[in-house]
């Protein structure tokens, strides 16, 4: 029994040796990558190794290749099974969450890496405002928790003051710079985003009349890259 | 498989729970073949495999709203065929399956020796993995064909990530055991 366990104690593959098949299929991350590159570059021997495995990984895709395909027969099958089901109903969650998911899987890597690079300035903005007020009238530089002074909330600060908002949700292929040169031309920014793909969007800093808003509201519905406009509040 | 393209997969089991066919139909069509395949080198049958699709599929339909999206749709499919097969295997008798094994997937080609004396490793090569266990078989097709990662195969096959590792040291061990019985050296181990 001894002799067993010993034996296979000196089979056991060494951490980088046993990684070796997945490095040849590409599924490692990046840390484990460099990590076997490195070993494989110094040891001839797990390179030899390597070089077997890539034989095998090779003649395991043959292998599976060469097995075919179902008969349209399994198909029919399923979808006679599917038909003798009872039928379902969606629910209003499930309607949502697909929405939404539909949506993202919608925008092109572009837009959505604009939308997130716009609401990660307007996180900045908000936090460098925050920064700015509480640093305002403090000659000081170390304060307490206890500081007095102005009874002013730092939210009430931060507010729109009444300036108009409208949800907005922009066309699928819309570009960061499209996005961009909007915000800016309107100057708005957006506050947060909310179910369905939509974007919750200021403009300005002045409150508008209510003529004025709903010009807006026409003027946002006639942008190429917004599929979709509605006051918020 | 690509992130966009895992993403979409999401999108179908969304509107699949929801009763959509032409959801199902769509994700029938990107996945049936690599879930047959699977299925196909466990049971060793086209016959149960192609049923076994439908199983895994008519499944998919049924528990397609309990998706929580915490792997991926590719590996769920797998786990699902994984025990479909294993069930599937199980009411047959291993005899049965045995004496099946050879007819099933074997090809033209010749028997390890022979295709040695061609010097054709690679015809060796197919047929030593073919020999493998079903054990062995599912975790080599799992991280070479399926593209796998290690977390992923942990899942399918429910084992821990570290017995998933040393688990495919053993089954390419006895490949090379095999190949060294029909006299391919390939100088490993």
């Amino acid at each position: 029994m001894m002799a067993t366990n010993k034996k296979m104690l000196e089979q056991e593959p060494g951490e980088i040796e046993a990684l070796l098949p997945w490095h040849a299929a590409g599924t490692l991350n990046a840390r484990d990558i460099r990590r076997v590159e490195e070993a494989l570059a110094r040891d001839p021997s797990l390179a030899k190794q390597y070089a077997a495995i890539q034989e095998e990984y090779a003649e395991t895709i043959a292998l599976n290749e060469s097995l075919g395909a179902p008969s349209a027969r399994a198909m029919a099958k399923l979808f006679a099974a599917i038909d003798a089901e009872p039928v379902r109903k969606p629910s209003a969650s499930l309607r949502i969450s697909t929405g939404i998911a539909e949506f993202f899987s919608g925008l092109s890597p572009r837009t959505l890496a604009t939308a997130a690079a716009v609401g990660a300035v307007a996180l900045l903005l908000q936090a460098g405002v925050i920064g700015a007020i509480l640093s305002q009238g403090q000659p000081g530089s170390f304060q307490t928790a206890s500081l007095s002074g102005p009874k002013d909330t730092v939210t009430r600060s931060l507010g729109s003051d009444g300036a108009p908002r409208a949800f907005v949700r922009f066309v699928p292929d819309a570009r960061v710079s499209d996005i961009a040169a909007f915000l800016d031309a309107n100057q708005a920014s957006i506050v947060d985003s909310s179910a369905g793909g939509m974007f919750r969007v200021q403009f300005g800093d002045k409150p508008m009349s209510r003529q004025e808003v709903a010009g807006l509201m026409t003027r946002l519905q006639n942008e190429k890259i917004i599929n979709l406009a509605a006051p918020a509040q | 498989m690509s992130a966009a393209q895992a993403a979409s997969d999401d999108v179908l089991i969304a509107r699949i729970a929801q009763g959509d066919r032409l959801a199902m139909q769509v994700l029938y069509g990107r996945h049936h073949v690599r879930v047959f395949r699977f299925g196909l080198r466990l049971v060793r049958n086209e016959q149960v495999a192609e049923d076994l699709i439908s199983e895994v599929f008519l499944d998919v339909w049924r528990q397609a709203g309990k998706f929580e999206g915490r792997s991926a749709v590719s590996t769920w499919l797998l786990a699902i065929t994984r025990f479909k097969a294993l069930s599937a295997m199980r009411r047959r008798k291993d005899a049965e399956l045995d004496d099946e094994a050879a007819n099933a997937i074997e090809d033209t080609s010749d028997d390890p020796e022979v295709a040695v004396q061609k010097k054709d490793t690679s015809e060796a090569l197919r047929k030593c993995l073919t020999s493998l266990s079903s054990e062995h078989r599912e975790i080599v097709d799992l991280v070479y064909y399926h593209e796998k990662s290690v977390e992923e195969v942990a899942e399918i096959v429910g084992i821990p990530e570290n017995t998933v590792k040393t688990r495919l040291f053993y089954a390419r061990k006895k490949l090379a055991d095999l190949l060294k019985a029909a006299g391919v050296e390939r100088g490993w181990p």
